[in-house]
C-alpha cells in the first residue's frame, strides 16, 4: 500500500528564472551554529561507568518506597464476602435461583460473618462484581451525557447512543442507555451482633461516595433539584428499574441524576472484575473502633442477577490509606525493581572494572 | 472574436492538432495578417508564448489535488478506514474522530502543494509579463509587448543583455558579419559566449532589416527536446532554399551579449520552446531505505491482520462462553443481538479501525519533513560551498538523501571530475623535436605548492604548518616577485593565470627566431591559433559578472576566525621565479584583498610581449583544451585577434596581421575525435586545412610516406613523444596541415552545401563530408596539455576507499594517461597488485581473465596474506570491457571486480559507462554512485542509484541529470562521509523509532482487548488517542530525524571507516526492525500490566485506568527516544519537554472543558493521587530498563566503531588526533603516507636530471617499472 505514496510527479520550475542580476546574489551559506550543525550539544555515552550511579540511585530510592508501600498496604484491613449464592449451602441460593426483574416481593437473604480484627478508621463498604464487562464498547457508549447534565431537550429526546434503551412505549427513558438500565440495585444492610445477641444496625452513609465534580458539575437534574417529579414528567423509568429516577432517594440532594449510587454506577469500571463504593461507615468517636471485632450480619435485598454471565457479587469492607485499597503489588514491584537495579549496578561496576579502562582510554584498536 | 459556427470551430481545432503534430511546420510572417481576426491568422494553431507551469487552477484546486492525493495507495487505505467507520456495525470510534488524521494529512499535503503551485504561478506571471519588442506593421517600428503576447511568426528584436523571449530564428544582427553572441547560462549554466549567426541571404538587410520584406516560408521540424540540434530551412518566394541550424537559433532564456541588437523570427513559442521542453522537475527516486521500509509496512499489515484475527476470534469465544444474555450486551436498535459468528466478523473490522495506527499513517509525511530538513542542512553546509563559482551543493532529488550514507561503489569520470578540466600547457613536439618547457613546469610547480597548503588546512590532519607559513619560510635573500592570485578571477571562463600564462621554451624561441625549418613551426603555431572555435572578446567588454562578484567579495566581513583562516589559506602568496603576465584585475585584487600580506609589485614588461596590449583580449572557448592552445600560440607571439564566421585575424610575432578567410569549420564530434578549419591564406591564396585531434584519430590519416623518409621519422618520433606525454598523464593532441587545390575544394564545397541543407540525416551527411576531406594530412607536431587534478582529490579518494567504497574511474582517455592520473590521485598505489587487461580478441581476453582470477585467488589464499587485504587494482580498456561483460565471461569478471579495490576503465564510451554502472549495480546488488561533469556522463549518472553532477567547465548537462550537484570533487567526501552518514543514520533510526512508537502505543489497546471481551473498546478517549500520535509524539521523532548527530563531523572526516556502518546492512535491518518491534511489545506489556495489577479489583473507572496507561506510554516513548538521541541541544530539550507539557496541558484542558466527556476531570483526579505518580514511575523504569541496559552493555563490552569514535570525540583535540592517527594506522595502515605524497603528476622525461630545479617531492612520482608488479599482464 505504501509503495505509491510518494510517487508524485513534482513539476519543478527551473526554466529561465533568475534573469538579470538575480544570479549575482551571493549564495554563500550563513555561518551560524544552527545551519552548520554546530549547536553546543551534550553527548552522553551510555557506558557502564557513566550509568553506574543511576542504577544505584534507582535502587536506593525504590527499595524504601517499595517497603513503605508494602507496609501501608499490609496495614489496610479488608474483609470480603461473596453473597452470589451459587452453592446450595449459601443463604442467598434461593434468591439467586428465582430471579425476575419485575417481581414485586423482594427476595432477601442475610449472611453472618465474623470480623477478627477491629476496624479503627473510616470503613468503606464496596460491592464487587466479577465478570461484569462494564467496559464493553457498546455498553460504555450507551448513555447520553447531556441528558445526565440536565439538558431538557436531551431528556425528552435521548441521543441515538442510548438505543435500544432510549425510548419505551414511545416515551423517552430517563436516564437512558444500557448503563443506567443495568444499574446495580441490591440493597445491603449491615448489622453488628452484640455479644449478647442483639442486632445493632451499622450507620451507613450514602453520600460522599461519588466524585465531587461528577456530583456537582457533570450530573445535574433537569430544572434544578426542586420538583423532580415534575421535572421528569413525560419520561419513563429504565426498563429494569423498579422505581423511577426521582424516587432513588428521599433526600432531594441525593435524588434524580445526582443520586450518588447512580453516579458511581455510571462511572463505568475499567476491568470486568471491579468494586464500587457503596457506603461509608464514618468513625463516630476516637474511643470506639468503627467496626469492633465480633459477629456481623449482612442483610441483602437480592435484586441484581449475575447468573447470565456467571458473575459473582461480593461485599467488601475496607479501611483506606493514602494509597487507596489493599494492594501489595506495587510495593513488591518497587522492592523488586530496586533490588534488581542495585544488583545490576554491582554487575556494571564489575564490568566497568573489567572493560572500563578500555573504553575510557579509547583503546579502540582492539 | 466574431461568432464562428461550432462545426467550423471543431474543424479548426482538428486542423490545429494536425498542424502541430506534423513532422515539418510551415511558418509564415504574421505581418501581412496583422489586425485580422484570430481564425484568419496563419499561425493560430501554434501555442502562444505565455507559459503556465502550475498544476492547478484556483477553482479546481481541491478536486484535482484530492484526486492526485488519492493516487497514493496509503491515503486510499486510510480513507477506506475512515469510511469503514461510518458502517454502524463496525464503528469503533466516533466516525468524525476517525476522519481527523486523514484530513490533517490530506490538508497538510494540499497546503504544501498549493504553496508550491503558488510559487510556480508567481514565477510564470513574472516571466509572462516581461517586456520585449515586437515589430508592428501599423506603427512601422518595434513596439513593446509582454512575453506572453509574442506569437509564432512575429519578428522580435532583442537588445544587448536582454533575454530572448522565445526560440528565434536569427535573421539580422547589428553586427556587420551577422554574428550574435549569446550566453546560455540560464539554460545550461555555460558561461562562455557562443556565436550565433543570422541566416545569410534570408532577406534584405541593407542598410536596415525590413521585417515586411520577409516573404519566405520557414519550414522547421516539430519541437523537440534537443538543445543542440535544430533543423530548418527557409524557402524563399523564388523557391531558393536556405538551410539553417542550431547556429541560427536563439533559444528562449539565452542572453544576448556583445551585440547591439538582434532580430529574429519566432519559430517556437511558449511551451514548445526548447528550454521549456527541457524543463523537467526533480525526478523521483526511491531510496533503498524506503524500499526496505515498505517491506516492513507490509509486515506491519500482517501483524495488524494477525492481531485483528486474534481479536475477532477472542470475541467469538467470549460470546460463546456466555451462558445467557448478560446485561452488558447491548442489542441493536431493534432489540436483536448478532450471532457470535457475525459479531466476531464485524469485530474484525472494528479491530482494524482500532489498531490502524500500527501502520504508521504519519510516517510518510514525517519522512518527507525530515528529508526537507536534511536537505536544508546539506545545502547550507559552508564546507560544500564553492567560493569560485558561488555555488552551494544542490539537491535535485529530494528523497534519496539517506542513500548517500550507503554507497559501496563510486563510478567517477576523470576529466573535469577528478581533474580541474582547466588545461595547462606543458610541452610540445614540433616536427619530431621535443620542447619540454621547463620554466613553465617550474611555474606550475609553485602553483601546485599552494594547493598543497590548502590540502593541509582542509584535511584536518594535524599540521604544524600554518596556512601562511609560505611567507615566513621564504628565505629573505630570494628576491622573488610575488603576486597574489585570487580565485575570483577564474570566474571568467578558462582564463585563470594558470592557463593563460605560458612561459615559452627558450630553445623553441630560438628556433622560431632562426631560419631553419621555420615554415613548419609557423604552421604549427598558426594551426594552434586558428584551428579552434575560440571567440575573441575585449577584456573591457567582459561580462559584468566578475566585477560585481569581486565587489561583493571585498565587502564580505570576515566575521569569524575560521573564515579568516580559510580565506588566508586560499590567498596564500605565491613564489614565482619569473613573472608571467598577470591580467590587470588580478593585480588590483592583490592589493585590495591581501593587504599587508603581499607587496604589490610592478610587473616588468617581458621581452616578447608585443607593444599592443594584447592582455585585453579575452578568449571564450567551448573547451578548455582550445583555450590553452590559443594562449600558448599567443605566448609565442601568434595572437588570435578576432574571429568572425568568415575570417580569422592573427598577428604574427613580426607584428604583421594576417586575415585568413575561413572557408569552413568542421566542428569536433566524438566519433571523429578531431576538428578542422579550412582557411584561405591571405597571401598565397592557398586553401589550407588545419586539423587537430586525438593522436589515434590523426595518425591513421597521415599522408602516405611517398615524400621521403622525413615524414615517417617525424611521425614515429612524435608518436614516441606522445607516448611519453601520455605516461605523464598529459592530454595529447596532434596538429596537422593539408594544402588543397582549388579544384579539390570546389568539388568538396558542393557536397558540403548539399549536406548542410539536407533535412534528413543531416548530421550523418555533414560528418561524412568532413571525413572525406580529412585525409592525407601532414603532421606538424603534437602538444601535451596537463589537466590538473582538483584540490584534495587524492585525499578524497583515500578517504572514500578507507570508508569501504570501491572507486572506479571511467575515462575516455588512453590507458597510459589514465594510469598516471590514477597514481596521481591515489586511486592506484605503488605497491598495489596491478592487473592490466587490454586484449584484442575474445580468446586472449578469456585467458587473461582466467589468469588474473587465478592470481588474485592465489594471493587471497596465500596464508601469508591472511591479515593483509590484497590491494588489487584493475586497469581495463573499453574493448576488453565489452568482451568481459558478455554473458559467458560475466560471472568471472564480477568475481574479479569484487576482489579489486579500484578499477580504472579507459577508452570507454558514454554508453559503456552506463553499462558498467548498470552491470555492477545489478550483478553485485550494491549501492552505486556515479559522478561526472560532462554530457558524456549523463547516461552513467542516470544509471546509478545516485547521480552526482560536478558543475564544471563543460556545461550543465550532467548537473541537470544529476540528483546532487557539487562544484568540486572534494565535496564528495563531506557529502558522503558526513551528510550521507548522518542522513542515513538519522532517517534509519527515525523510521525504526516510528514503527516502534506506533506499535508500543497501539499494543496497549490490544492488551486491553483481553479484558473487555475483545469488543474493540479503548480505555483512552478517542480524541486523546488521535492527539497522541498527531500532536504529542510527532514532533520529537521528526526533530530526531533532522538534528541528531551520532558522531561529530570531524570524527567522520577523520575516520572514514565509520562510514562502513551504513553500507550494506546498516542500522535499518530486519534485525533492528524486529528488535524494536519486540521492544515495543515488551514496553506496552509493561505499560499495561503494571497499572493493571496495581488497579486490579479496585473501583477504578475506565478512563481513570487509561490515564496512567497513556501517561506511561508517553513517558516511555519519549524517554526511549532520549536514549536514542546521541547529541542533546537546546532544541531537543525544548521539543521533548514541550511534548510532555503539551500532553498534560491538552489532557487537563480537555478533561476540564469537555463536559460531555465521560472522562471528565479524570487526569485532575489522577494527578491528585500519589499512586498515579508511583505507577507511572515504576512502569516507565521497568519498560526502559532492558533497552537502557542493552545499550550500556553493548557500549561497554563490545563498543561499535561509532561508539568508540564518540569516546574520542570527548577527548582533548590533541589527544583525539593522536588516537585517530593510531586508529587509522592500525586499521588501514595508510595514514602515514597521506598528505605529503599526494602530488599531481609531474613530468618524468627529465625528472632524472632536473632535480636541480624541482623540489625533491616531485621525483617521488616518477613512473618506474617497479610499480608494475610481475603479476600484471
Amino acid at each position: 500500500m505504501a509503495s505509491g505514496y510518494n510517487a508524485k510527479e513534482e513539476d519543478g520550475h527551473i526554466g529561465v528564472v533568475g534573469l538579470g542580476g538575480a544570479s549575482l546574489r551571493g549564495r554563500k551559506p550563513e555561518n551560524t551554529a544552527f545551519k552548520q550543525q554546530r549547536l553546543p550539544a551534550w553527548q552522553p555515552i551510555l557506558t557502564a561507568g557513566s550509568v553506574l550511579p543511576a542504577f544505584f540511585i534507582i535502587g536506593l530510592i525504590f527499595i524504601p518506597i517499595g517497603i513503605g508501600l508494602y507496609v501501608t498496604s499490609n496495614n489496610i484491613r479488608e474483609f470480603e464476602i461473596d453473597y452470589t449464592g451459587v452453592e446450595v449451602s449459601s443463604p442467598c441460593y434461593n434468591c439467586a435461583q428465582n430471579f425476575s426483574w419485575h417481581s414485586t416481593t423482594p427476595c432477601t437473604c442475610s449472611i453472618q460473618f465474623y470480623l477478627h480484627q477491629a476496624y479503627e478508621s473510616n470503613v468503606f463498604m464496596y460491592y464487587g462484581l466479577s465478570n461484569f464487562y462494564q467496559n464493553h464498547r457498546r455498553y460504555v457508549k450507551s448513555r447520553d451525557d447531556s441528558q445526565l447534565n440536565g439538558d431538557i431537550s436531551s431528556l425528552t429526546k435521548p441521543s441515538k447512543e442510548c438505543e435500544p434503551y432510549a425510548n419505551h412505549d414511545h416515551k423517552p427513558i430517563a436516564p437512558c442507555g444500557a448503563i443506567a438500565n443495568s444499574m446495580f440495585n441490591d440493597t445491603l444492610e449491615l448489622f453488628y451482633i452484640d455479644p449478647n445477641g442483639t442486632r445493632v444496625p451499622v450507620a451507613l452513609s450514602s453520600t460522599g461516595i461519588a466524585w465531587w465534580t461528577d456530583k456537582h458539575v457533570k450530573f445535574r437534574n433537569p430544572g434544578g433539584s426542586t420538583n423532580l417529579t415534575a421535572a421528569f414528567q413525560g419520561t419513563v423509568k429504565p426498563v429494569n428499574w423498579r422505581h423511577p429516577v426521582y424516587e432513588l432517594d428521599t433526600d432531594p440532594e441525593n435524588n434524580g441524576f445526582i443520586n450518588e449510587d447512580f453516579i458511581v454506577w455510571m462511572r463505568t469500571a475499567a476491568l470486568p472484575t471491579f468494586r464500587k463504593l457503596y457506603r461509608v461507615i464514618q468513625k463516630k468517636n476516637n474511643m470506639a473502633p468503627t467496626l469492633p471485632r465480633g459477629n456481623y450480619s449482612l442483610q441483602v435485598q437480592y435484586n441484581f442477577p449475575v447468573r447470565s454471565f456467571e458473575g459473582r457479587k461480593r461485599v467488601i469492607l475496607s479501611t483506606i490509606s493514602w494509597m487507596g485499597g489493599k494492594n501489595p503489588f506495587l510495593g513488591i514491584a518497587y522492592v523488586t525493581v530496586g533490588s534488581v537495579c542495585f544488583f545490576l549496578g554491582v554487575v556494571l561496576l564489575f564490568i566497568h572494572h573489567k572493560y572500563g579502562n578500555r573504553t575510557n582510554n579509547a583503546d579502540i584498536t582492539n | 472574436m466574431p461568432w464562428m459556427n461550432p462545426l467550423a470551430r471543431i474543424r479548426d481545432a482538428w486542423r490545429g492538432q494536425r498542424a502541430r503534430d506534423k513532422e515539418l511546420r510551415n511558418l509564415v510572417s504574421n505581418l501581412p495578417y496583422e489586425g485580422l481576426d484570430k481564425h484568419k491568422q496563419p499561425n493560430r494553431h501554434f501555442p502562444g508564448n505565455g507559459i503556465k507551469t502550475t498544476k492547478y487552477s484556483i477553482l479546481f484546486f481541491l478536486p484535482m489535488n484530492l484526486f492526485e492525493q488519492f493516487h497514493r495507495l496509503a491515503n486510499l487505505y486510510f480513507v477506506g478506514l475512515a469510511i469503514l467507520n461510518f458502517v454502524p456495525m463496525v464503528q469503533a470510534f466516533e466516525p468524525e474522530v476517525a476522519l481527523i488524521p486523514i484530513c490533517v494529512i490530506l490538508a497538510l499535503t494540499a497546503l504544501k502543494d498549493a504553496w508550491e503551485d503558488f510559487g510556480r504561478y508567481q514565477s510564470d506571471k513574472e516571466l509572462n509579463g516581461l517586456p520585449c519588442f515586437v515589430y508592428s506593421r501599423k506603427k512601422k517600428c518595434y513596439v513593446e509587448k509582454r512575453w506572453k503576447d509574442v506569437r509564432v511568426g512575429d519578428f522580435v528584436k532583442v537588445e544587448s543583455n536582454d533575454t530572448v523571449p522565445a526560440d528565434l530564428l536569427l535573421l539580422f544582427t547589428s553586427d556587420p558579419n551577422g554574428v550574435c553572441h549569446i550566453e546560455t547560462a540560464n539554460l545550461d549554466g555555460e558561461t562562455n559566449l557562443k556565436q550565433r549567426r543570422a541566416v545569410p541571404g534570408a532577406c534584405v538587410t541593407d542598410p536596415e532589416f525590413e521585417p515586411e520584406s520577409f516573404t519566405g516560408v520557414v519550414i522547421c521540424e516539430k519541437p523537440n527536446i534537443n538543445l543542440n540540434h535544430f533543423k530548418c530551412y527557409i524557402e524563399k518566394v523564388d523557391k531558393e532554399k536556405l538551410g539553417a541550424g542550431i547556429s541560427n537559433l536563439l533559444l528562449r532564456g539565452c542572453t544576448v551579449r556583445n551585440t547591439g541588437y538582434a532580430i529574429g523570427f519566432v519559430v517556437y513559442a511558449g511551451h514548445e520552446t526548447k528550454s521549456m521542453l527541457n524543463n523537467n522537475g526533480p525526478r523521483y527516486k526511491r531510496s533503498r531505505l524506503e524500499r526496505r521500509l515498505n517491506v516492513d509496512v507490509i509486515f506491519c499489515i500482517l501483524l495488524l491482520v494477525l492481531m485483528c484475527i486474534i481479536g475477532s476470534l477472542g470475541h467469538y469465544l467470549w460470546l460463546e462462553s456466555m451462558p445467557g444474555v448478560p446485561l452488558y450486551l447491548v442489542p441493536h436498535g431493534d432489540g436483536h443481538l448478532d450471532t457470535p459468528s457475525l459479531a466476531s466478523f464485524y469485530m474484525f473490522f472494528s479491530m482494524i479501525i482500532l489498531l490502524q495506527v500500527l501502520i504508521p499513517i504519519s510516517l510518510y509525511v514525517s519522512i518527507e519533513l525530515v528529508k526537507i530538513g536534511q536537505i536544508f542542512f546539506i545545502t547550507n553546509d559552508l564546507d560544500l560551498y564553492d567560493e569560485d563559482t558561488d555555488s552551494r551543493v544542490q539537491c535535485k532529488a529530494l528523497n534519496i538523501t539517506e542513500d548517500l550514507g550507503q554507497i559501496q561503489f563510486i563510478f567517477s569520470d576523470k576529466t573535469g571530475t577528478l581533474t580541474e578540466n582547466k588545461m595547462v600547457f606543458r610541452r610540445c613536439s614540433i616536427m619530431g623535436i621535443e620542447y619540454p618547457h621547463k620554466e613553465n613546469a617550474v611555474r606550475l610547480s609553485v602553483l601546485n605548492k599552494r594547493d598543497e597548503d590548502e590540502d593541509v588546512l582542509f584535511s584536518q590532519t594535524p599540521s604544524t604548518k600554518q596556512p601562511w607559513s609560505l611567507d615566513s619560510e621564504e628565505p629573505p635573500e630570494k628576491k622573488s616577485e610575488r603576486t597574489s592570485k585570487s580565485k575570483a578571477h577564474s570566474d571568467v571562463a578558462f582564463s585563470s593565470p594558470l592557463e593563460t600564462e605560458v612561459i615559452p621554451d627558450q630553445k623553441l624561441l630560438r628556433q622560431l627566431g632562426g631560419t631553419d625549418r621555420t615554415d613548419a613551426y609557423l604552421d604549427f603555431f598558426l594551426a594552434l591559433a586558428i584551428c579552434n572555435t575560440v571567440v575573441v572578446s575585449m577584456a573591457t567588454g567582459k561580462r559584468r559578472r566578475s566585477s560585481v562578484f569581486l565587489q561583493r567579495r571585498q565587502s564580505t566581513p570576515l566575521d569569524t576566525f575560521s573564515s579568516l583562516m580559510k580565506k588566508l589559506g586560499s590567498w596564500t602568496c605565491l613564489r614565482i621565479r619569473s613573472t608571467p603576465d598577470t591580467s590587470p584585475s588580478a593585480q588590483e585584487l592583490s592589493g585590495d584583498l591581501t593587504g599587508g600580506q603581499t607587496r604589490h609589485l610592478h610587473v616588468p614588461p617581458r621581452g616578447t610581449t608585443p607593444a599592443v596590449p594584447t592582455d585585453e583580449l579575452c578568449y571564450e572557448a567551448e573547451s578548455p583544451d582550445e583555450a590553452v592552445l590559443v594562449h600558448t600560440a599567443k605566448a609565442y607571439g601568434f595572437v588570435l585577434l578576432s574571429r568572425t564566421p568568415d575570417s580569422v585575424t592573427v598577428r604574427l610575432p613580426s607584428g604583421a596581421q594576417l586575415r585568413y578567410e575561413v572557408l569552413d569549420t568542421l566542428t569536433f564530434d566524438s566519433t571523429r575525435k578531431r576538428m578542422s578549419v579550412l582557411v584561405r591564406h591571405p597571401i598565397s591564396k592557398q586553401c589550407i586545412l588545419y586539423t587537430k585531434g586525438a593522436d589515434y584519430a590523426i595518425m591513421e590519416l597521415l599522408e602516405t610516406p611517398h615524400g621521403g623518409k622525413l615524414q615517417t621519422d617525424i611521425a614515429s618520433d612524435t608518436q614516441q613523444h606522445l607516448d611519453c606525454y601520455a605516461k605523464d598523464g598529459l592530454r595529447t593532441l596532434c596538429i596537422t596541415k593539408k594544402v588543397l587545390s582549388d579544384r579539390e575544394y570546389e568539388n568538396w564545397a558542393v557536397k558540403r552545401h548539399q549536406a548542410l541543407t539536407a533535412m534528413d540525416d543531416r548530421e550523418q551527411l555533414i560528418m561524412d563530408s568532413a571525413v572525406t576531406i580529412e585525409t592525407d594530412l601532414c603532421l606538424l607536431g603534437a602538444t601535451g596539455v596537463e589537466d590538473r587534478l582538483q584540490d584534495n582529490v587524492p585525499d578524497t579518494i583515500m578517504s572514500l576507499r578507507e570508508a569501504g567504497i570501491r572507486v572506479w574511474v571511467l575515462t575516455g582517455d588512453k590507458t597510459e594517461t589514465a594510469v598516471n592520473i590514477g597514481y596521481a590521485c591515489r586511486l592506484l598505489e605503488p605497491d598495489d597488485l596491478l592487473i592490466n587487461m587490454s586484449c584484442q580478441n575474445k580468446i586472449t581476453c578469456t585467458s587473461t581473465l582466467n589468469c588474473a582470477l587465478e592470481e588474485v585467488r592465489r594471493f587471497a589464499d596465500d596464508p601469508r596474506n591472511v591479515d593483509t587485504t590484497p590491494d588489487i587494482s584493475l586497469v581495463i580498456d573499453g574493448r576488453t570491457l565489452t568482451m568481459v561483460t558478455s554473458p559467458d565471461l560475466r560471472e568471472r569478471f564480477v568475481d574479479l571486480a569484487k576482489r579489486c579495490r579500484s578499477v580504472l576503465c579507459c577508452r570507454v564510451t558514454p554508453l559503456q559507462k552506463s553499462h558498467v554502472v548498470k552491470f555492477i549495480r545489478e550483478k553485485l546488488k550494491v549501492m552505486t554512485l556515479a559522478v561526472g561533469d560532462g554530457a558524456n556522463d549523463v547516461n552513467m549518472i542516470q544509471a546509478a542509484d545516485i547521480g552526482v553532477g560536478v558543475c564544471g567547465q563543460e556545461g550543465m548537462q550532467a548537473v541537470m541529470a544529476s540528483d546532487f550537484a557539487i562544484s568540486r570533487f572534494k565535496h564528495l567526501k563531506k557529502l558522503l562521509l558526513v551528510h550521507g552518514h548522518w542522513c542515513y543514520s538519522r532517517l534509519a533510526n527515525m523510521v525504526i523509532y516510528f514503527f516502534y512508537k506506533n506499535a508500543a502505543n497501539v499494543n496497549l489497546l490490544f492488551w486491553f482487548q483481553f479484558f473487555c471481551g475483545f469488543t474493540a473498546n479503548a480505555m483512552i478517549d478517542h480524541w486523546l488517542m488521535i492527539f497522541f500520535n498527531l500532536i504529542f509524539t510527532s514532533v520529537p521523532p521528526v526533530m530526531f530525524g533532522i538534528m541528531d548527530k551520532d558522531v561529530s563531523a570531524e570524527m567522520l572526516l577523520g575516520l572514514p571507516e565509520l562510514y562502513r556502518t551504513g553500507q550494506g546492512k546498516g542500522e535499518y535491518t530486519f534485525f533492528t526492525f524486529w528488535m524494536s518491534m519486540l521492544d515495543a511489545f515488551y514496553q506496552s506489556l509493561v505499560a499495561f500490566f503494571v497499572p493493571y495489577y496495581t488497579y486490579r479489583g479496585s473501583n477504578i473507572d475506565i478512563f481513570s485506568f487509561g490515564t496512567p496507561l497513556n501517561t506511561i506510554s508517553l513517558f516511555t516513548i519519549l524517554l526511549h527516544l532520549s536514549i536514542e538521541i546521541k547529541a542533546w541541544t537546546f532544541v531537543h530539550v525544548i521539543v521533548i519537554v514541550g511534548s510532555v507539557l503539551l500532553y498534560f496541558g491538552v489532557t487537563l484542558a480537555y478533561g476540564f472543558m469537555y463536559l460531555n466527556y465521560s472522562g471528565f476531570w479524570t487526569l485532575q483526579t489522577q494527578m491528585a493521587d500519589p499512586m498515579f505518580y508511583l505507577v507511572c514511575l515504576i512502569a516507565t523504569v521497568i519498560a526502559l530498563l532492558p533497552r537502557y541496559l542493552f545499550h550500556v552493555l553493548k557500549n561497554s563490552i563490545a563498543p561499535s566503531p561509532i561508539v568508540q569514535a564518540r569516546h574520542l570525540d570527548t577527548l582533548e583535540p590533541s589527544a583525539r588526533d593522536q588516537w585517530m592517527k593510531e586508529w587509522r594506522s592500525f586499521r588501514g595502515g595508510v595514514q602515514d603516507k597521506t598528505p605529503d605524497e599526494s602530488v599531481p603528476p609531474s613530468p618524468s622525461l627529465e625528472s632524472l636530471n632536473d632535480d636541480s630545479i624541482m623540489d625533491d617531492e616531485f621525483t617521488l612520482n616518477v613512473i618506474t617499472e617497479s610499480r608494475h608488479r610481475p603479476g600484471s599482464l
